[in-house]
């Protein structure tokens, strides 16, 4: 059984006099460890996707399994704690706490699945550690670079050990180098064995996944797996800067990810 | 999460924005020291009120004599001497009255160490001085043989001292005239100080009544040219003390059921009564005056929360989007609200505390802080934060978390 199962899925939004089909009947399954890009123009339906994939909503149509659960008859309470335990997002805009330390940030989901103040604290300096920015957990989201403020982010994501990660354009507010360092660190993820989930319409960011959907009107257009995922790295590396060459090809470790530019 | 950690987040989140949090509880603060200074003022103000009776007599009745009838003209209660020495000591015989005392009065010129001062004579038998809680300050009272005796003393009062002989001089010894009768001061009364109606009680002389009656007083021996006072057994005994009195008074003057008294009974403990009512009245208009701005306090702390809530929808999308339920971002809100209002009844409880000291101090009344209106302010400011919190933090909770997310 696959770790995410739609059948035909389908959302209609409905804004008073127009009903706005987003989703006209979408079937994918993800399994556990793959990492998936989800490509698309704007209003192709790739943002209701992912909204469905977080359970952030419920579809209209069609049935959503998510590790054998079926999401459209859950309540907002269990929705909420299948998002808090299951799944890690990563967002554009970063969305950390302002005038809130990073491990604080770090902290905030474990803040809802009753973990104890200690451990808690513990866990979000081992996930800070992960990323690479274990000196900087006592600074502010002001006091961080963009690529740093999107690290702790995913140190936030990765703080409750989801089985998936949800990455909404996670490269869209930083410049192409500090995207390559962000994506190298998802990409190092996705080989530890979360399942990543990311929507983007940069092909060079797509190509670190091993699978590309391509949706259009609502529908699954293509879906294209590539048969080693490593590969994604280097088919990327002709349309940066020779500069990012050095990034780690098979990152080790993941904390040794690159620090950013500060 | 556990209950203390929801307040160390909620207080962490109102001290982000500290000039804010201030500002918004200015409102309880104000609301809360104003409920808590009014209240004390109205204690003070009504222990003075029952400080100033028990000056004058505690459980004191007073019986006028009839009003005059010439010609169509009607003088007022105790113009018609109606009250006779055995009706005295009728009432002295009652159950429910403990003394009882004729008061003779009238003004007289009074000379004593080469000065004068018109001023009021009374007549009276030792029992006045215990009716009136009235205490000697030098000398002693005169007693029951020179009552009897008809002696020419006098006990006389602060004010006739000060004019007659001066603030150093002890009266205690000397001789005064009243009219051509020369008096040996025996007792100077403590001072008492104004009535509550402003009337001076300590400009007065007092003598015994036979000497009154023989010296003083012209014609109609057997009435009182005066006043009875009375004090009964307690303060409950002088509802009935008065009645017991009419009884009496009725009986004798042989009054037919539906006849005019020809006396008037005044019961000084009701009109202390209706005097510590008033205050209480007024207490509680201005309580609720109070408690009127308390809920304006309110009104802003609703109105800050729901700028907040407007302010941090993204905020309340990220924190839904990684687990928060419903009810922990409701919580989380009417906690934050909660937290202000308390803060504002704790700070506004000190304020007024600080008021009320302030105001006793400078209008020489006792501090009667009231314990249960400030558990009371404190509690209702609470329950303030509840009431006008819960409604911005059920909107917060009920946002949707994409649209949240996606606030700008």
């Amino acid at each position: 059984m696959a770790l995410i199962e739609l059948r035909d899925v389908t959302k209609v939004y409905d804004t008073g006099d127009v009903q706005v089909r987003a989703l006209a009947g979408v079937s994918l399954d993800v399994e556990a460890g793959e990492s998936v890009a989800v490509m698309g123009a704007s209003g192709s339906g790739k943002s209701t996707l992912m909204n469905l994939l977080g359970c952030l909503d419920r579809p209209t149509g069609g049935t959503y399994r998510l590790a054998g659960e079926d999401v459209g008859s859950l309540d907002r309470n269990r929705l909420a704690e299948i998002r808090n335990r299951t799944l890690g997002f990563v967002f554009q805009s970063f969305n950390l706490l302002a005038r809130t330390s990073a491990v604080e940030n770090v902290e905030l989901p474990l803040l809802y699945s009753g973990v104890a103040p200690a451990e808690r604290r513990r866990r979000a300096r081992t996930a800070l550690a992960r990323v690479g920015l274990a000196e900087r957990a006592h600074h502010h989201p002001s006091q961080l670079s963009g690529g740093q403020q999107q690290r702790v982010a995913i140190a936030r994501a990765l703080v409750v050990e989801p089985r998936i990660i949800l990455a909404d354009e996670p490269t869209g507010n930083l410049d192409s180098r500090t995207s390559a360092d962000v994506m190298s660190l998802l990409q190092a993820l996705g080989d530890s064995g979360i399942t990543i989930v990311l929507v983007t319409h940069e092909p060079d960011i797509a190509a670190y996944a091993g699978r590309v959907l391509e949706m259009k009107d609502g529908l699954l257009r293509s879906d294209v797996r590539r048969p080693a995922a490593r590969a994604a790295p280097a088919a990327a590396r002709g349309e940066v800067p020779p500069s990012l060459a050095s990034a780690p090809e098979d990152a080790p470790s993941l904390a040794s990810a690159p620090e950013d530019a500060p | 999460m556990n209950p203390a950690r929801v307040v160390a987040i909620a207080i962490r989140a109102l001290l982000r924005n500290k000039l804010r949090s201030f500002l918004t509880t200015l409102g309880v603060v104000i609301g809360v020291a104003a409920v808590i200074a009014m209240t004390a003022i109205g204690a003070g103000a009504s222990a003075r009120v029952q400080a100033t009776f028990e000056a004058m007599g505690s459980n004191m009745l007073v019986v006028l004599s009839g009003a005059s009838q010439m010609g169509g003209a009607r003088g007022g209660h105790g113009s018609q001497p109606t009250l006779t020495w055995s009706d005295l000591d009728a009432i002295r015989g009652l159950p429910a009255v403990r003394l009882a005392a004729p008061q003779l009065q009238r003004s007289a010129q009074v000379m004593g160490d080469g000065q004068n001062w018109n001023t009021m004579i009374q007549g009276t038998t030792p029992e006045l001085f215990d009716i009136r809680n009235w205490r000697i300050a030098r000398g002693r009272f005169f007693d029951e043989d020179e009552e009897r005796a008809g002696s020419k003393v006098a006990v006389v009062g602060n004010t006739v001292v000060q004019n007659l002989f001066g603030p150093y001089e002890d009266a205690v010894g000397q001789v005064i005239r009243i009219g051509d009768v020369p008096f040996e001061v025996v007792g100077v009364a403590a001072a008492k100080g104004q009535t509550g109606f402003g009337q001076d009680q300590d400009d007065v002389v007092i003598i015994p009544s036979r000497t009154f009656r023989a010296k003083l007083q012209g014609g109609l021996q057997q009435f009182i040219a005066g006043a009875v006072v009375a004090s009964a057994r307690s303060a409950a005994d002088a509802g009935r003390a008065q009645s017991q009195i009419e009884e009496l008074l009725r009986q004798r003057h042989r009054i037919a059921p539906a006849g005019q008294d020809d006396f008037h009974v005044r019961n000084l403990s009701d009109i202390a009564a209706s005097q510590q009512e008033s205050a209480r009245t007024m207490t509680s208009l201005l309580a609720g005056i109070a408690l009127v701005s308390l809920v304006v306090g309110g009104i802003g702390i609703m109105n800050i929360m729901l700028v907040s809530v407007t302010e941090r929808t993204r905020e309340i999308g990220l924190r839904m989007a990684v687990g928060a339920k419903p009810r922990n971002i409701l919580v989380q809100f009417l906690v934050e609200a909660v937290a202000l209002s308390i803060a504002g009844g704790i700070l506004g409880t000190a304020a007024g505390l600080g008021a009320a000291s302030w105001l006793a101090a400078r209008f020489g009344w006792p501090m009667l802080v009231q314990p249960q209106f400030v558990v009371a302010a404190v509690a209702f400011s609470a329950a303030v934060g509840v009431a006008f919190g819960m409604w911005p933090a059920l909107q917060a909770s009920r946002l949707d978390p994409i649209q949240a997310l996606r606030y700008e």
